[in-house]
């Protein structure tokens, strides 16, 4: 795996969570396991609790937990949800392109 | 002034009183009450929303649910000291702070001063992906730092169905704001929250089933060609509350509800007169209407009433009162330039800022909303008269149904506030007073009718007292006259021909003058016949005094004469007897003594 060329592009990707809440926790494992296999070696994941930083609410808008954002490349993407459909968090980060174009 | 202005008050007070009384007893059942300062809406709720509660705002698009919330956090920042936040999920916080800045209020000099958060949430689908279970706690976070930054005591929510369309999971949705709403209430935060108008349940998304204490229905309805905006009271879970539907009206100065208040007549009555600013008038009215009571002027086209409503305000600024003057046909500068020309200045009194003069079409509004803006002109100018010319105007923007309760409604308000008030009303000719006028009339305290009367070729005003609650009033008729000098009443000519105006009064005047002067000759000439009478009589008086005297005379001396002769007599008759005596032998000299002789034959 480390012998692949690293992809010319990194990926930035923040996760909003509150707490360690079960859907936080499933939300970040799903995460890595899905950067794991698409994006190895070419992301960064920031966690911002709320619950320690809740002015971050406001100034990022999140109203959803967990909200995964894609801050690089952009444009910036937002997925919430707990991540646990696998396929939609692929489209929905640019990784694989939609299964069906304007959907 | 400094009287009648602590009379004010005290109505005020009164007013305020019973709104806490209302609100102390129902506090007693566990319901307290949070004003929102939007006038008319704390009335017609009885003291305000609930407290700690949220109360939802239900209407379509443009009725105005924002600027209701924006009100409602802008009393609590301004009159209570209570900070405020809003959250706002359609408009961008720009686009608020200028719309806003339009009603007067900076929002962002309330931010600096951490007085208010404004928070745009903003939830835009296209960039949203979902997968899997979320929830709304970075919502919750949110509202809890932004509370927390202010202490804020009011929140307002608006549209939270924005979060639906959004979020595109209604299941999750509908179950985390129930969490909200619940959520809320820990906070013990008063909190309003918007929702669209739905088209199969009350609003789009059923939020009405989670705000179960407080639900209000905006709508915005099109009757007769004008807009009417009104508020309904759907629910009000452990509180009394009116039952209409009430208009209301948003402009630059915000929201103003038109309440129906007044329909349990308590109010304090005055028993001050003020003048109408026509002392013959007051003479009528035995001394003048009374403070805070209502008039009816009604009359034809050009027979005065404008006139006699502008003496009446004239009369009020004279006192140092404040008038409000609704003019509905002419604009402000017109009637001021044409009472001038009757003697009243009404210019003088507007650049003292005694007079206010407002001066709309009613057609321009529809009949609810005029009546909004009428009581939201009183409440700002805070008048001791009100004059509104005319009120046949509103019969032109409503049926006439909606027109008489929009008029009851007008007068009870005014009467509330302790407003004197005027109302002209314009009757068609021919001296019939239509059902409207007449269905008005009484709910008013006094009514004048001022009539054309036509007759030798010209047209004569009159006036006529048709009623006066609380006072003897004439029930004569006068001659309304307007000079250089302003409103003259005269008392009018009943002759045989009946009643005299104009011209043929003046005829009159003239005839009697000329019949007066004869009658004056025709005395004076009786008078001199009488004096020569006396002066003869008198002379024959003297004469026969004269006459007298000269007959008392003579009887005088033919009196001393017979005495005379009587002594003589009676000399003659001693001495015979003494003679007779001396040949008896007895003398006597005593005077008895010849009456006994002469007894004795």
């Amino acid at each position: 795996m480390t012998s692949q060329p690293a992809p010319r592009e990194t990926w930035a990707l923040r996760l909003y969570v509150a707490g360690s809440t079960p859907k936080s926790v499933r939300a970040f494992e799903n995460l890595k396991r899905i950067c794991e296999e698409h994006l190895a070696g070419a992301y960064r994941i920031e966690i911002v609790d709320l619950i320690e930083e809740p002015e971050r609410a406001q100034r990022d808008q999140v109203v959803a937990i967990p909200t995964l954002v894609r801050q690089l490349p952009t444009p910036i993407r937002k997925i919430i949800g707990d991540l646990s459909e696998t396929g939609r968090v692929l489209v929905g980060l640019d990784i694989l392109p939609a299964p069906t174009e304007g959907r | 002034m400094t009287d009648h202005a602590r009379g004010r008050s005290v109505a005020s007070t009164q007013a305020a009183v019973t709104g806490t009384g209302s609100t102390r007893a129902e506090a007693s059942h566990g319901i307290g009450k949070c004003p929102t300062g939007i006038a008319g809406l704390d009335e017609v709720l009885r003291g305000g929303i609930p407290l700690g509660r949220t109360t939802l705002l239900v209407g379509g698009a443009g009725c105005g649910k924002t600027v209701f919330g924006m009100e409602f956090l802008a009393h609590g920042i301004r009159d209570r000291g209570e900070n405020g936040v809003l959250v706002t999920f359609e408009e961008r916080k720009p686009d608020l702070i200028a719309n806003f800045a339009g009603m007067g209020l900076d929002l962002a000099a309330w931010e600096r001063d951490g007085k208010l958060v404004v928070d745009h949430i903003q939830v835009d689908p296209s960039q949203i992906e979902v997968t899997g279970e979320y929830d709304l706690e970075g919502l919750f976070i949110r509202l809890g730092a932004a509370i927390d930054a202010v202490g804020a005591r009011r929140v307002v929510l608006d549209t939270l169905e924005a979060l639906f369309a959004g979020l595109r999971n209604d299941a999750i949705v509908r179950a985390e704001l129930r969490r909200l709403f619940t959520w809320l209430v820990e906070r013990g935060v008063t909190a309003m929250a918007t929702a669209e108008r739905g088209i199969a349940a009350l609003t789009r998304h059923g939020l009405e089933e989670y705000v179960a204490d407080c639900v209000l229905v905006l709508d915005n309805a099109v009757e007769e060609g004008a807009s009417v905006r009104r508020l309904r009271v759907l629910k009000y879970r452990g509180s009394g509350h009116g039952a209409n539907l009430y208009p209301f009206l948003i402009d630059d100065e915000g929201v103003s509800l038109f309440p129906i208040t007044a329909s349990k007549l308590e109010y304090e009555v005055s028993s001050e007169r003020v003048s109408s600013g026509v002392p013959a008038l007051d003479v009528l009215l035995g001394g003048g209407p009374f403070r805070g009571s209502s008039m009816l002027v009604s009359g034809t086209a050009g027979s005065g009433k404008s006139s006699l409503a502008a003496a009446y305000a004239d009369a009020a600024c004279r006192r140092g009162e404040r008038v409000l003057y609704l003019a509905f046909e002419e604009s402000p500068s017109q009637l001021v330039r044409n009472m001038r020309s009757i003697g009243i200045d009404l210019g003088r009194w507007r650049q003292q800022g005694r007079l206010e003069m407002v001066s709309t079409r009613p057609t321009s509004f529809g009949l609810e909303p005029h009546i909004a803006a009428i009581d939201r002109d009183v409440r700002r100018v805070a008048p001791d008269l009100v004059v509104v010319d005319p009120i046949s105007s509103f019969l032109q923007a409503g049926t006439r149904r909606d027109a008489e309760s929009m008029l009851a409604r007008l007068v009870d308000m005014l009467r509330l506030r302790g407003c004197t008030a005027l109302f002209t009303s314009l009757t068609p000719g021919g001296g019939v007073i239509e059902g409207t006028t007449t269905s008005v009339s009484s709910i008013m305290d006094t009514w004048l009718l001022l009539r054309d009367v036509e007759g030798n070729g010209e047209r004569n005003r009159v006036l006529h007292v048709l009623k006066s609650r609380g006072s003897s009033h004439s029930n004569q008729v006068r001659e309304f006259r307007l000079t250089d000098d302003g409103i003259v009443l005269l008392d009018v000519y009943v002759g045989q021909a009946g009643v005299l105006l104009g011209t043929a009064r003046a005829v009159q005047e003239s005839e009697d003058r000329i019949a007066q002067l004869a009658r004056t000759a025709k005395a004076e000439r009786r008078l001199r016949v009488r004096e020569r009478r006396r002066e003869a009589l008198e002379a024959r008086i003297a004469a026969l005094r004269t006459e007298f005297a000269a007959t008392e005379n003579e009887a005088a001396i033919e009196l001393a004469e017979s005495e005379r002769r009587d002594q003589a007599v009676e000399l003659t008759d001693r001495q015979l007897r003494d003679r007779r005596d001396f040949t008896a032998g007895l003398a006597s000299s005593r005077p008895e003594a010849p009456q006994r002789v002469t007894a004795r034959p």
